[in-house]
């Protein structure tokens, strides 16, 4: 018997597609990337049957590449997604992503009263590891922001 | 080319090479070795004592100095970034202590200035310079800076010097009681950075049975423009109130200690008690700066 595979969200030629997003964060992920500004077609499904999260979520992104400072954002909010490049409906490559130890200018400090948001200053944050995730701790102000607050600056 | 920013930038030689520094500035305390310096106080905002403290050890070091004690005066006030005015008297003072507003703002100037920066405060983050006239009283009254108990007393979620005094101390394997009340408890990342140390801590809502056990009593300011509630600032206060009979069967080597201003927090009977240090610590923090000055300078 020939098991039939059929794709929940539709293949692309060219682009990206990152898998295994957590199901609650894919509009976290669309958002952090700038995705549903952008002028690349996106297809997206989330709640998927996943054999290791359970559920996830994935996202297509056609004739877009992102750079190291996008892939640095995702792994922020979803470490465990998988970056797989299309090229020709092939994966050319599989990458995953690593936590960075440091963020500059990509992310904005909650704190009002850091001199980031007064000055032009680029931001810079530490990132560290605790049981419940991630937090990022300002170079500047030394406040730490958690993984579940985390606003971008949008470069859009 | 070293600055102090936070009290994290320092390993515990450095403090220490700091503390004995200040320890030799006390004993002679007329030392003009920096004759040919000039040292830049800008403080945007306005503090007499540590302005005063960095004034006096300036002097005494036979620097000399330039600087401002508002923004009123300064060329901030017409719209100047900071990084200009950093900038600008960067180009002739030999070092910057600086005083600011917000958060982080040290930092900043540190990393655009071509002189050492001290940070004399930024916002509600570090205030270092306490932390290390906190340490050399510490050590002055207890001859060791090791394995001590400290009882902290206050304002333990905003108050900067608890934050940096504890960091610092955390080198010296000490045991923290912490006493304040529920809504101005220490922030959970300071646990969290006691639990990865091994220092053990316990937590308490009222400054009564926590003096006996301690080596040092450290009070803080409790703010009532902290409370959202006035009801309940009345209704705390004097739970962390430290009254001269309540100095019973303490350590012989018990001293109090407080980064002033006081309001009510000790009573004024505690003054004339011999564990009441908080005045002298205060003239330790012109010898400690005198003590920074002279390591940042040679550095």
């Amino acid at each position: 018997m020939i098991a039939k595979k059929q794709l929940k969200v539709s293949a692309i030629r060219n682009g990206t597609v990152i898998d295994r997003i957590p199901a609650g964060e894919l509009f976290h992920v669309i958002e952090i990337l700038g995705l549903a500004k952008g002028n690349h077609q996106m297809t997206f499904g989330t709640n998927l049957e996943s054999k290791v999260l359970g559920t996830k979520s994935i996202i297509k992104v056609t004739d877009k590449f992102f750079e190291e400072d996008d892939v640095n954002l995702i792994a922020l909010v979803a470490p465990d997604a998988v970056l797989n490049i299309i090229k020709e409906y092939q994966v050319v490559e599989k990458r995953k992503l690593v936590i960075p130890s440091e963020v500059r200018g990509l992310v904005r400090c909650l704190n009002p009263r850091c001199i980031t948001n007064h000055e032009p200053v680029k931001t810079r944050f530490k990132i560290i590891i605790i049981l419940e995730g991630l937090v990022l701790k300002c170079h500047y102000c030394e406040k730490e922001t958690s993984q579940k607050n985390l606003q971008i600056i949008s470069s859009n | 080319m070293k600055s102090l920013i936070s009290i994290n930038d320092f390993n515990k030689e450095e403090m220490l090479q700091i503390l004995d520094l200040a320890a030799e500035y006390e004993s002679n305390p007329i030392h003009p070795i920096f004759k040919d310096k000039l040292i830049a106080l800008m403080f945007f905002e306005p503090s007499t004592r540590t302005r005063l403290s960095f004034e006096t050890a300036a002097t005494r070091l036979g620097a000399r100095f330039v600087g401002f004690a508002s923004l009123s005066h300064t060329s901030i006030a017409k719209g100047e970034s900071l990084k200009d005015t950093i900038k600008m008297v960067s180009n002739y003072a030999d070092m910057i202590v600086m005083r600011h507003h917000l958060d982080g703002a040290a930092r900043y100037a540190s990393e655009i200035a071509g002189c050492p920066i001290i940070n004399a405060g930024d916002g509600a983050n570090q205030h270092p310079t306490q932390t290390l006239l906190d340490m050399y009283s510490i050590r002055k009254t207890q001859q060791t800076l090791e394995n001590l108990s400290i009882t902290m007393v206050g304002d333990l979620k905003y108050g900067r010097t608890v934050h940096s005094l504890l960091q610092a101390m955390s080198h010296f394997n000490p045991r923290f009681h912490f006493v304040s009340c529920p809504d101005l408890e220490i922030p959970q990342e300071y646990k969290n950075f006691l639990d990865s140390r091994n220092i053990p801590y316990t937590q308490h809502h009222k400054l009564e049975g926590q003096i006996q056990d301690a080596d040092i009593l450290y009070i803080t300011r409790v703010q009532q423009e902290r409370f959202q509630d006035p009801m309940e600032y009345e209704r705390v206060k004097n739970l962390m109130r430290l009254e001269a009979s309540m100095l019973t069967n303490t350590r012989p080597n018990l001293r109090i200690l407080h980064p002033l201003p006081r309001v009510n927090e000790i009573a004024i009977e505690v003054d004339d008690r011999p564990e009441a240090y908080y005045f002298e610590q205060a003239k330790n923090g012109v010898y400690t700066r005198m003590g920074l000055i002279t390591y940042l300078m040679n550095q």
